[in-house]
């Protein structure tokens, strides 16, 4: 579980996060959603500490991660896997190497046994035998796919994924969506999902946090979210003429 | 004001790249690709500039020395001093930072604008080192080497030149190359080497680690590692040179 109680960054004179607190559930998809440039992924950036807070706390498992020292905040980032918007693959490196490069620098498994891991990753996002084929080699969704399989390859009991879905086609989308999901359900993980895709918010929304502005606007869950009455965050929901139809096409059903 | 905030942010870049390794023998890996990638990758370019160099040393000092009170061997000592005191270790350490440099500079630069140093960092992996430290070391590691050869490839160079012009004979080259030598001019030019390679690898570290923005900026972080880079091959080869000679 992680937890965040007010906090805020500012960048300049622009107050960006503005006393944000939620709990992430673990062995849920916990989604942060909002406008472009309303702070999420500020938000998620200052989680895993590659922004500092300006107050507040940041608690992982108890412990309040921007208040430890160097070494300690290496241990917490250990358990942490992440999927970058743009995946984040080391070009130089065949899949196979990406994905094994978390467990060469932190685990003590034999070759053969990290190979294992590699091939079990690779299944888990379906990219079997794929191992030899080098980031630019792949497509856009296959690239977040393997990313995914990188940042769970440790064994992570945090994942954190920024916009998993951005640049892909709908179908690739849901693909990915469920992925995560089912992952996090596998392995008891808890799951922070950055996005702005209500598809997404309404297939794997477990718990919901709304951002606007930087501030935490509403929580509540991706099925709680269509009959809100937030006028923010139904211009947010109800921001495409087609989602707005097809609402009023299922209510009146 | 902005050289403090930049010697000050190097400095705390050089102290997190010398902090101790995560793992040793996945950063001996990288040391060895990247004497590949930063050393072997070089050696053509060095043979080429530093045999025709050498050659053209040879036949300029032909050319100059006209006067019969100096002797023919006088060819072998100028190619050789010229090549053991600035050229092989100053022009050809200024090329390779052009070569380098850049490289450097432009992988470390797009990593950071693709989020793959954000990947390391919340890995758990000191980014700065797992980057930067192999370079630094393979860059120390491999550059007296290849100025080895740049030396030994200069000489003979100004030698197969002398020969081809009817310049000098064999005997008063090879004669000329082994006269009046003083091996402390070695340390000399190697400590200059190895001080060069240091400048180079880490100034464009530096600028490829701190890079923002996109394929622009990368680009600007090329230009800046390679003009740093060289100003203070200069700077450092006249520090090193007044330490050595007076």
């Amino acid at each position: 579980m992680i937890e965040i109680k007010n906090i805020s960054k500012t960048f300049g004179d622009r107050l960006v996060v503005d006393d944000v607190s939620f709990v992430f559930e673990q062995g849920k998809t916990n989604l942060i959603i909002g406008e472009s440039g309303s702070g999420k992924t500020t938000i998620m950036k200052l989680m895993v500490g590659l922004h500092e807070i300006d107050g507040g706390e940041i608690l992982y498992d108890g412990e309040n991660f921007p208040t430890l020292g160097v070494k300690e905040k290496q241990d917490v980032r250990k358990k942490i896997g992440m999927l970058f918007q743009g995946g984040a693959l080391f070009d130089s490196q065949t899949l196979e190497d990406n994905i094994k490069f978390p467990l060469d620098m932190f685990s003590d498994m034999t070759e053969e046994e990290k190979l294992d891991r590699v091939n079990f990753c690779l299944d888990k996002v379906q990219l079997t035998n794929r191992n030899k084929l080098y980031p630019g080699e792949l497509s856009g969704g296959m690239k977040k796919r393997a990313a995914l399989a990188r940042a769970i390859s440790n064994n992570p009991q945090y994942l954190f994924c920024d916009e998993p879905n951005s640049g892909l086609d709908p179908k690739t989308a849901i693909v990915i969506d469920n992925l995560i999901q089912s992952l996090t359900h596998e392995f008891n993980i808890t799951t922070i999902v950055i996005t702005h895709d209500m598809n997404s918010v309404v297939e794997i929304g477990e718990k919901v946090l709304y951002i606007y502005k930087g501030k935490p606007w509403w929580t509540g869950n991706g099925k709680d979210i269509l009959q809100t009455t937030n006028p923010e965050l139904l211009d947010f929901v109800f921001a495409s003429g087609f989602m707005k139809e097809v609402f009023n096409a299922v209510n009146k059903k | 004001m902005k050289l403090f905030f930049h010697l000050g942010r190097y400095f705390i870049l050089i102290r997190r790249v010398f902090s101790k390794p995560e793992k040793v023998s996945v950063y001996m890996r990288q040391i060895v690709h990247e004497i590949d990638n930063i050393g072997i990758s070089s050696l053509p370019i060095i043979a080429i500039i530093s045999f025709f160099m050498g050659g053209v040393i040879t036949i300029q000092a032909a050319f100059g020395f006209t006067s019969p009170i100096i002797p023919l061997y006088a060819l072998g000592f100028t190619t050789r001093e010229s090549m053991l005191l600035e050229f092989s270790p100053t022009i050809v350490c200024l090329i390779l930072a052009g070569k380098i440099g850049s490289n450097i500079a432009s992988e470390i630069g797009s990593m950071r604008i693709t989020e793959q140093i954000d990947a390391l960092e919340i890995m758990g992996i000191n980014s700065a080192g797992f980057l930067i430290l192999p370079k630094i070391a393979a860059g120390v590691l491999i550059f007296p080497f290849l100025i080895a050869i740049s030396m030994f490839l200069g000489i003979f160079g100004g030698y197969i030149m002398g020969m081809a012009t009817g310049a000098c004979s064999s005997y008063e080259f090879i004669f000329g190359i082994q006269a009046f030598f003083e091996p402390w001019k070695l340390y000399y030019s190697f400590t200059k080497v190895i001080t060069f390679a240091f400048l180079i690898t880490s100034i464009s570290s530096y600028f490829g680690y701190y890079t923002q923005g996109g394929a622009l900026e990368v680009g600007k972080s090329s230009t800046s590692a390679v003009v740093y880079s060289s100003i203070l091959i200069l700077i450092f080869n006249f520090i090193i040179t007044q330490l050595f000679f007076t």
